[in-house]
């Protein structure tokens, strides 16, 4: 059995790693809840301009536009959100082993798809694996505002635009509680499905200025920005959500270890006791 | 004297919410003032100051990269960003502004996305623009 000094020593050192990670577990629960009110005051936005998208495709047939067509596939783009500290359960390893493995059914080569990698997790990972990659992207606050993305979004829908990818799928953790993520791939662009499966009741006839065409030039990228947006903010809120619970669940397992350490002392102290009185009692024992 | 609701919102939450008597907006197409009663319309928005009236009181946005829906009940601007007068930081403003010039008046040295420059700037004006007519 370990001495009695080192079984104090361990729990010790376990308190403080107990203070530690349940401090992060108090920070990680504060930005939840800022990261969940973002993905609230986010809403309505996406929402306009959905309305609007979809009221525009709509109401007036035979328009076109490069974002919503469907064109052959010959190379996908992938957006992947991962973190940028690690401490976050499983987040990054799940949405990492999805995406690995739809890369995997999905493509031959690996010219064939190429990815933009928000988080330096996520880059590091995929780095050692090999994908290739767009771009990279680290550092993001925890708040991010959309200023903070912009570059990223502007790259996403250029590479649409200039043809260099002729598909858009992000991949993110979806936040469906605190304890629980999922890991989700939507498919951004061409956005097909946003504007096809919309039914158009509600939506009044509206006057375009100039034209329909025109203002799809504008609001497409623009709402193709705004989902790669809310993407972020959802997989924000999931990262802490993960984090928190990661972290709870440390703080509980050094309980447990304090606990259990505790007993030990305590055993090792009382047998210590025991010997020293036997040990007297055989010595008071052998002067008679 | 009639009102209509207007909101003004941007991905990093609503900007203004409330009713008013008129908006003017510069369109891609020209000038627009919408008054309550306009026929529904969508129309992409230049990068520049809104003008919102309300009791004879004036007040100033500075709006960039947005459209604005107006519906018979309702008017809404959509932008990626949205500032009152109160929000703009002066400062920040003229130092985008001198780098956007300084940046404009070195395009035939270098490679310079002169679109991105110039768009930089207009935001630069409207801001200065409004924080002043505060």
């Amino acid at each position: 059995m370990a001495s009695l000094k080192e079984i104090k020593g361990r729990i010790q050192s376990t308190k403080k790693t107990k203070q530690i990670t349940s401090a992060m577990e108090m920070v990680s629960a504060s930005k939840l809840n800022k990261a969940q009110q973002n993905a609230q005051r986010y809403e309505p936005y996406t929402k306009k301009i959905k309305d609007v998208v979809s009221g525009i495709a709509a109401g007036s047939s035979g328009i076109s536009h490069p974002m919503l067509e469907e064109r052959p596939v010959k190379k996908t783009g992938y957006i992947a959100i991962f973190t940028d500290q690690g401490l976050a359960g499983a987040y990054n390893s799940n949405i990492l082993r999805d995406l690995m493995q739809t890369l995997r059914e999905r493509h031959q080569s690996k010219d064939e798809y190429s990815v933009i990698v928000i988080g330096r997790t996520g880059r590091d990972l995929l780095k050692r694996y090999g994908i290739p990659m767009f771009d990279e992207i680290t550092g993001l606050p925890d708040q991010p505002s959309f200023n903070d993305i912009k570059n990223v979004t502007r790259l996403a829908v250029d590479l649409y635009a200039n043809e260099d990818v002729d598909e858009l799928y992000i991949w993110y953790n979806h936040f469906i509680n605190p304890i629980q993520q999922k890991v989700t791939e939507k498919k951004l662009l061409p956005l097909t499905e946003e504007v096809s499966e919309e039914n158009s009741k509600g939506t009044a006839q509206y006057e375009y200025e100039p034209s329909p065409e025109a203002i799809l030039k504008q609001l497409l990228p623009q709402y193709a920005e705004s989902l790669i947006y809310g993407a972020l903010l959802d997989a924000k809120a999931s990262e802490f959500g993960a984090r928190m619970t990661a972290m709870s669940a440390a703080t509980d397992n050094a309980n447990n270890m304090v606990d259990d350490l505790t007993l030990s002392y305590n055993r090792a102290r009382q047998a210590a006791v025991t010997q020293e009185i036997t040990e007297i009692v055989g010595g008071a024992a052998a002067l008679e | 004297m009639a009102t209509m609701h207007l909101s003004v919102v941007t991905p990093d939450g609503s900007v203004f919410d409330g009713e008013v008597e008129m908006v003017s907006v510069r369109a891609e197409s020209g000038e627009m003032g919408i008054l309550p009663g306009h026929v529904p319309t969508v129309a992409p928005l230049k990068i520049d100051a809104v003008r919102i009236k309300h009791e004879n009181k004036e007040k100033l946005l500075a709006v960039s990269e947005g459209f604005i829906e107006v519906r018979s009940d309702a008017v809404n601007i959509l932008a990626e960003a949205a500032e009152t007068p109160g929000e703009i930081d002066p400062e920040r403003a003229r130092i985008a502004k001198e780098r956007a010039e300084e940046r404009l008046a070195r395009i035939n040295e270098e490679e310079i996305d002169v679109m991105r420059a110039r768009l930089a700037l207009k935001r630069a004006d409207t801001r200065l623009k409004v924080s002043e007519g505060a």
